[in-house]
């Protein structure tokens, strides 16, 4: 796979970063420098082998299912840059 | 799996056009806490209170997974005879969105917990179609997001984030809207039987997106699909198909191409449009959650949750016609929803060996008076208990069918317990011979000429004693000890 300057600019807009023109084609040489290091391990033989979503054994540990967690609604939200009436504010989403 | 190939009913063609659906359900779990944080998912709370650190996605926090939510999602897979997966991954599935703070939703990708289940839904018209289902996979909802409250800002309350959501996916085998919306009640009454989803619409515990496309008749080849989403009522989902299948074949019929999108059904306008255009086509990026280790299910949890299990609604079904003896038209209502089959059970439970008259009056006299008061059955006026005195003094002929339909009015209103409702008016049948032949003989001394004629051979007057020691008892002469009293004293002994 080789990624060229359409795919950076789709890339950065779905990371929500801004990437000006100039930029592109040197980020898609060092994307591709990344990529060709991953192709090796293209070569591996890993028929039979099951992908491998952890690299080590241990299984997921649950809890049990009790509300736990005490109100702390206004010691969040006076961590937010703006907040009203109980609500977190953001800047307007347009749909 | 053979049902995957189902072929599509002839009738579900139209002019030439074959439509295709399959629909994505999400059952929200109905657990106290969060799928991986401790904080309440009860609905209806002040914003942004019932959350904790890992919810508003604080650096540093970890999610711990709900052992309740496995369990009732492992609970559905069995239900619809599934492969529960021995192992099973969570992943990231990224997109930017206020309300969901991590820049992420936990969710299950390659390998879901449920894979490859099959549910039979039965149609209007009484047909049964197996429906396949790929997956059920387990997922963190989102928040929510409050655009006309603030002028220029989107208020944010994350209560929601991060609740248990089941996401049913069913194969593309659904070929009309008719279809597809008895597939979702099925799915919607099957979840609700097993408590794994309390299926409240109107609180968004239960709501559907509906992949639609259409390809010739002749063809076996899947169109191209468009995506509605968020629909959450039956009749909006039955809708909002209709419109988008004909608005594709339309387009289709014209030469156009459809383009694979996501649209929103408007149901004051009915029609759809597009939401999401093809340049910002979603691109999640999956990958495995390294905050979360892989998920074991062993045979141990299996069998754990399976000795939990209710019985299901066909398998009750089958056995209240095989060994109740009930029509298959009763079994089939009473079956629509568990509390009601619970119902009529407890009702039964105090009335062995009369189902026929627990299930007549579980699906006619109860059934009625809750549709008109707009109640469900878990919260009947007359409950099964006292529906069961009721029925039991019809059958000790304490009070007849019919007047026991006057008690049941009055016990609706509240007018106290049957036994309450008939020493208070009096309502208790005349089953004390002595008074019984008071009142045949003071009506055979009222009527000496139809006694007369009746003892001349004309047998059919019988009735007509009947009914006048009937009305001179209003109604509460015990009818089989009339009608043996009655002969006896026409006979003129």
């Amino acid at each position: 796979m080789s990624i060229d300057a359409a795919t950076v600019r789709h890339i950065a807009r779905l990371a929500r970063l801004a990437v000006s023109d100039d930029e592109l084609a040197p980020i898609a040489g060092e994307l591709n420098g990344v990529l060709g290091l991953a192709d090796q391990l293209a070569a591996a033989q890993i028929d039979g082998v099951a992908p491998m979503a952890h690299p080590h054994e241990e299984m997921l540990a649950f809890r049990t299912d009790a509300v736990t967690e005490p109100d702390r609604a206004d010691a969040f939200l006076a961590l937010a840059p703006d907040a009203r009436g109980g609500l977190y504010l953001v800047p307007k989403v347009l749909e | 799996m053979s049902t995957a190939s189902r072929i599509p009913p002839p009738e579900s063609q139209l002019s030439g056009w074959q439509p295709v659906i399959g629909l994505e359900i999400h059952a929200q779990l109905s657990t106290q806490s969060k799928l991986f944080s401790g904080a309440s998912t009860a609905y209806g709370a002040e914003p942004n209170t019932h959350t904790g650190l890992v919810d508003i996605a604080l650096p540093g926090t970890l999610p711990v997974p709900n052992r309740a939510a496995l369990d009732k999602a492992i609970r559905f897979g069995l239900a619809i005879g599934a492969r529960i997966a021995p192992h099973s991954v969570f992943a990231r599935k990224n997109y930017f969105y206020p309300d969901l703070p991590k820049g992420y939703q936990i969710s299950q990708y390659e390998l879901p917990v449920v894979a490859d289940g099959t549910l039979a839904v039965r149609l209007d018209d009484g047909r049964v179609i197996e429906v396949a289902i790929e997956r059920a996979h387990l997922e963190e909802d989102a928040g929510k997001s409050l655009h006309e409250e603030f002028h220029g800002a989107t208020g944010i309350d994350l209560n929601r984030a991060g609740t248990p959501l089941l996401e049913i996916v069913s194969k593309p085998v659904l070929y009309s809207a008719a279809e597809a919306v008895a597939y979702m009640r099925a799915v919607h009454t099957l979840v609700r039987w097993l408590g794994v989803c309390d299926g409240n619409m109107q609180e968004g515990s239960f709501r559907c997106d509906a992949n639609v496309s259409v390809r010739p008749a002749a063809s076996d080849k899947l169109g191209t699909r468009t995506e509605i989403k968020n629909v959450n009522s039956f009749r909006f989902v039955e809708k909002a198909i209709e419109y988008e299948i004909e608005r594709q074949i339309r387009a289709l019929e014209n030469g156009e191409k459809i383009v694979q999108e996501t649209r929103l059904y408007d149901p004051t306008r009915h029609q759809t449009r597009p939401m999401r255009g093809k340049e910002n086509a979603n691109d999640y990026r999956y990958f495995p959650d390294p905050d979360l280790p892989p998920l074991a299910v062993t045979a141990d949890d299996i069998a754990a949750v399976k000795a939990a299990m209710p019985e299901l609604p066909e398998a009750r079904r089958v056995r209240y016609i095989d060994a109740l003896g009930l029509p298959e038209i009763d079994a089939t209502q009473l079956c629509a929803d568990r509390a009601t089959a619970d119902y009529f059970e407890a009702v039964l439970a105090a009335l062995p060996g009369e189902a026929k008259l627990a299930a007549n009056w579980t699906l006619g006299e109860v059934s009625a008076a809750l549709n008109d008061a707009a109640l469900t059955i878990d919260a009947s006026r007359v409950p099964a208990s006292a529906l069961a005195q009721l029925l039991t003094r019809v059958r000790e002929g304490v009070i007849s069918g019919k007047i026991a339909k006057d008690v049941f009015a009055a016990m609706w209103t509240g007018e106290g317990s049957a036994d309450e409702v008939i020493e208070k008016r009096g309502l208790k049948q005349i089953s004390d011979s002595g008074a019984l032949a008071a009142a045949i003989d003071a009506v055979l001394a009222e009527y000496p000429t139809q006694l007369a004629d009746f003892r001349g051979g004309n047998e059919k007057l019988l009735q007509f004693f009947v009914g006048q020691v009937m009305k001179r008892t209003r109604g509460q002469a015990n009818p089989q000890q009339l009608n043996a009293l009655l002969r006896e004293k026409l006979k003129g002994e």
